[in-house]
C-alpha cells in the first residue's frame, strides 16, 4: 500500500476516483439535490454555465433542454454510473474468480472446458454480445449489470487460473494437502486468497471499462432509461442540442475521462506496486 | 507451420459455428414479438398467424435453426422484417463500409502506436510521462463521445467536415474527384475517432514490448559489439518487439469492432455495426443474427492474418520450432 502511495500515478488516480464517490455519495449536499427537477422551461433552459436564473439559483455547468441543472444531473448520474460498473465488475470477477479456480485446480475434462468456453466468449466482441443481450429484456440498470458481469469475466477467470495452477505445486499446498485438509478447503483457504493479488489489478481496469460500456449502452438507448441520469443518457440527451448547448454532452464526457484514466492508472501503479517480477527493476532504463 | 494454421482455422470456424448457435437461441428466446411490430396494434389474430407462418416462426425453435442454418451455409440470409430486403444484400453493402473504416483506423493506429510508443521508450522520464499520460487519455475516450466532440468542432464551428453518412446526399451527381474528396470528407471524422482512440491503446503496447525487449542482454550484447542504436532498435528491438505487439493486435480486433459499433451509430456510417444497432432496436432477428455472425468471421479472419503476421516475423514459429 505504501508503494501504490509513493507512485504518483497511484495517488491521483486514488484522489480523483475518491473525491468522484464522495461527491455522488454527498449528493444533496453539493448540488440542488433534485436531478429531475424542472421549473420554468422557456425561462431556465440552455442556460451557460456560470449562469444564475431568474429565481436566482445557481447553475455552474448550466441548463439542459428542460431546464434542469447538469451539475445535479452529473452528480446523481455519476452515482448511477459507478455503482453499475463497480457491481458489473464485482459479479464478472466472482464468476472469473469460480471459473479460474475451477479450471486451475481441477486437471482433465473441467479445466479443458473451462478454458475453452473463456477463449470462445474472449474471442466475441464484447458489444456485439451486450447490444444482443440488451435488446433482450426491457433495458434497466439491473440488466445492465449483468450483461456487464456476464461479458466481462473472461481475463479475470485466465488470470486466476494461471495463478491457481502455479500455487498448487508450491509445498505450502502440498503441506496443507499433505496434512488431510479437503480439497475444496485447499482451494478456498489456501489457493485462491493467494490467487488475487492480479484480481485487484485486473478490477481496476474492468471498472474503468465497464463505466465506459455502460455509458455506451445508455447512449444508444439501451441501458439506463431516462429520466434517471446516467452519464451515458447524459450525453445522447446533449447530442441534440451540441449546437446551442454543448455543454450538456461535454460535461457528463469529461467526467466520464476522468474516472476512466483515474481507473487505468489505478491498475497500472497496482501492477507495479503488487508484482514483485517489475518492482525491483529500475525505473530508468539505460540509455 | 501448416499444422498451426490448420488448427487456428479449426478454431475458428467453432468460434464462428458457436456465435451463431448462441446468437440465434438468444435472439428466439427473447421476449418482444417482431411480427406484431411489423404488422402493428391494429393486426388480428388471423393476419398475425398468417405472417407468422410465412416467416416460419410457427415451427418448433431446433426446426427452425435446421432450416435457417441450412439455408445461411448456401448464402440465402432471408429477407429482414423491418424492411423486407434480403438481409445479403444489406450486409452486402454494410461489410465494405466497415472494413474501410476498422482497417485503414487499424493501419494507422499501430503506425502511429509504433513511433509514438519507440520513441517513448528511447525518451527520457519527462517525455515518457507526457506520452503516457496522453495516450492513457486517448484510450479512455468513449467512442461515441469523442465522436461527438468532434462534430460539435469540425462540423458546427469550423464547417469542414459533414457530421453523417458516407456520402453527400448529391453525390450521385459528382463525378471523378469531386466524388473522391466527398468521400474522404466523409471518412475523415470516423477514421479520426478510431485512430485517436486506437493510437492510445498500441502506443501503450509498443511502449511495454519495447521496454522488455531493451532489458534484454542480447541488446546489451548488440551494443557492446558496437552497432549503431539506429540498426540496434531497428533489427535487435523493434523485430522482437514486434511480435506482442501484432500477437495483441489480433487480440484487440474484437474491442476494435466493438468501437465501430458505437463511431458507426454516431456517424450514421452506413456498416455492419450501424446495421446491428437498428436491427437489435427493431428486433430484425434475420439482420441480427447475419450481423453477429458477419462480425464473428471478420474476427475471426482478422485473428488469422495476424497469426500469419506473427509466423511471418517469428522464424521460430515460421520454421515450426517455436512453442506457440
Amino acid at each position: 500500500m505504501r508503494r501504490l502511495w509513493r507512485d504518483r500515478r497511484g495517488a491521483c488516480s486514488v484522489a480523483v476516483l475518491a473525491i468522484v464517490s464522495g461527491a455522488a455519495g454527498a449528493g444533496p449536499l453539493v448540488s440542488t439535490g433534485r436531478p429531475a427537477a424542472q421549473h420554468d422551461i422557456v425561462a431556465t433552459r440552455f442556460l451557460r454555465p456560470l449562469a444564475t436564473d431568474d429565481s436566482g439559483s445557481f447553475h455552474a455547468l448550466g441548463t439542459d433542454r428542460f431546464g434542469r441543472d447538469v451539475w445535479t444531473r452529473l452528480v446523481y448520474g455519476a452515482r448511477v454510473s459507478l455503482a453499475v460498473g463497480a457491481l458489473a465488475v464485482l459479479l464478472s470477477v466472482l464468476i472469473g474468480v469460480l471459473v479460474g479456480g475451477a479450471a486451475g485446480f481441477w486437471p482433465g475434462p473441467v479445466r479443458t472446458s473451462l478454458l475453452a468456453l473463456t477463449d470462445f466468449v474472449l474471442a466475441l466482441p464484447r458489444v456485439v454480445l451486450l447490444l444482443l443481450l440488451a435488446a433482450m429484456a426491457r433495458p434497466s440498470a439491473t440488466l445492465v449489470i449483468v450483461v456487464l458481469g456476464l461479458t466481462g469475466w473472461m481475463s479475470v477467470a485466465r488470470l486466476v487460473h494461471g495463478e491457481v495452477r502455479s500455487l498448487a505445486a508450491r509445498p505450502f499446498v502440498e503441506g496443507a494437502v499433505a496434512l488431510g485438509v479437503s480439497r475444496r478447503r485447499v482451494l478456498v483457504r489456501h489457493i485462491l486468497p493467494n490467487a488475487l493479488t492480479p484480481v485487484i489489478v485486473s478490477a481496476a481496469l474492468g471498472l474503468g471499462n465497464a463505466i465506459t460500456l455502460e455509458a455506451g449502452l445508455s447512449f444508444l438507448g439501451l441501458g439506463v432509461q431516462p429520466p434517471t441520469p446516467s452519464w451515458g443518457n447524459m450525453i445522447a440527451s446533449g447530442r441534440d442540442t451540441l449546437v446551442n448547448a454543448p455543454w450538456v454532452a461535454a460535461a457528463p464526457g469529461v467526467a466520464l475521462v476522468l474516472v476512466v484514466v483515474a481507473c487505468t492508472l489505478l491498475g497500472d501503479a497496482l501492477q507495479d506496486a503488487l508484482n514483485p517480477a517489475t518492482r525491483y527493476l529500475p525505473h530508468r532504463l539505460p540509455p | 507451420m501448416l499444422a498451426h494454421l490448420g488448427t487456428r482455422t479449426l478454431t475458428g470456424v467453432v468460434v464462428v459455428v458457436g456465435v451463431v448457435t448462441l446468437t440465434f437461441l438468444l435472439v428466439r428466446l427473447a421476449p418482444g414479438d417482431p411480427v406484431e411490430r411489423l404488422l402493428g396494434p391494429t393486426a388480428t389474430a388471423a393476419q398475425l398467424a398468417a405472417q407468422r407462418r410465412a416467416f416460419g416462426l410457427d415451427r418448433p425453435v431446433a426446426a427452425q435453426y435446421a432450416m435457417w442454418l441450412g439455408r445461411f451455409a448456401r448464402g440465402d440470409w432471408g429477407r429482414s422484417i423491418a424492411t423486407g430486403r434480403p438481409v445479403r444484400a444489406l450486409l452486402g453493402d454494410a461489410v465494405p463500409a466497415t472494413l474501410a473504416l476498422v482497417g485503414t483506423s487499424l493501419v494507422l493506429s499501430y503506425l502511429l502506436g509504433l513511433v509514438v510508443g519507440a520513441w517513448q521508450s528511447r525518451a527520457g522520464p519527462r517525455v515518457d510521462a507526457t506520452l503516457s499520460m496522453i495516450t492513457v487519455t486517448l484510450f479512455a475516450l468513449p467512442g461515441f463521445w469523442l465522436g461527438l466532440m468532434l462534430v460539435m468542432a469540425f462540423t458546427y464551428w469550423a464547417h469542414w467536415f459533414p457530421a453523417f453518412g458516407a456520402a453527400g446526399l448529391d453525390a450521385d451527381g459528382l463525378t471523378g474527384w469531386s466524388r473522391l474528396a466527398d468521400r474522404l470528407r466523409h471518412f475523415a471524422l470516423p477514421l479520426t475517432t478510431l485512430t485517436l482512440i486506437g493510437v492510445g491503446g498500441a502506443a501503450r503496447y509498443v511502449r511495454g514490448a519495447m521496454r522488455d525487449v531493451l532489458g534484454q542482454p542480447f541488446v546489451r550484447t548488440a551494443e557492446a559489439k558496437g552497432l549503431s542504436p539506429f540498426h540496434v532498435t531497428r533489427r535487435h528491438v523493434a523485430r522482437n518487439a514486434l511480435i506482442p505487439v501484432v500477437t495483441m493486435l489480433g487480440l484487440s480486433l474484437p474491442a476494435l469492432f466493438s468501437g465501430a459499433v458505437f463511431v458507426e451509430a454516431v456517424f450514421g456510417w452506413p456498416g455492419v455495426g450501424r446495421r446491428l444497432v437498428e436491427a437489435v432496436q427493431a428486433r430484425d432477428y434475420p439482420v441480427v443474427v447475419a450481423a453477429t455472425a458477419v462480425t464473428a468471421v471478420l474476427v475471426v479472419a482478422g485473428n488469422l492474418l495476424t497469426d500469419l503476421g506473427v509466423a511471418w516475423i517469428d522464424p521460430r514459429i515460421r520454421r515450426g520450432k517455436g512453442a506457440a
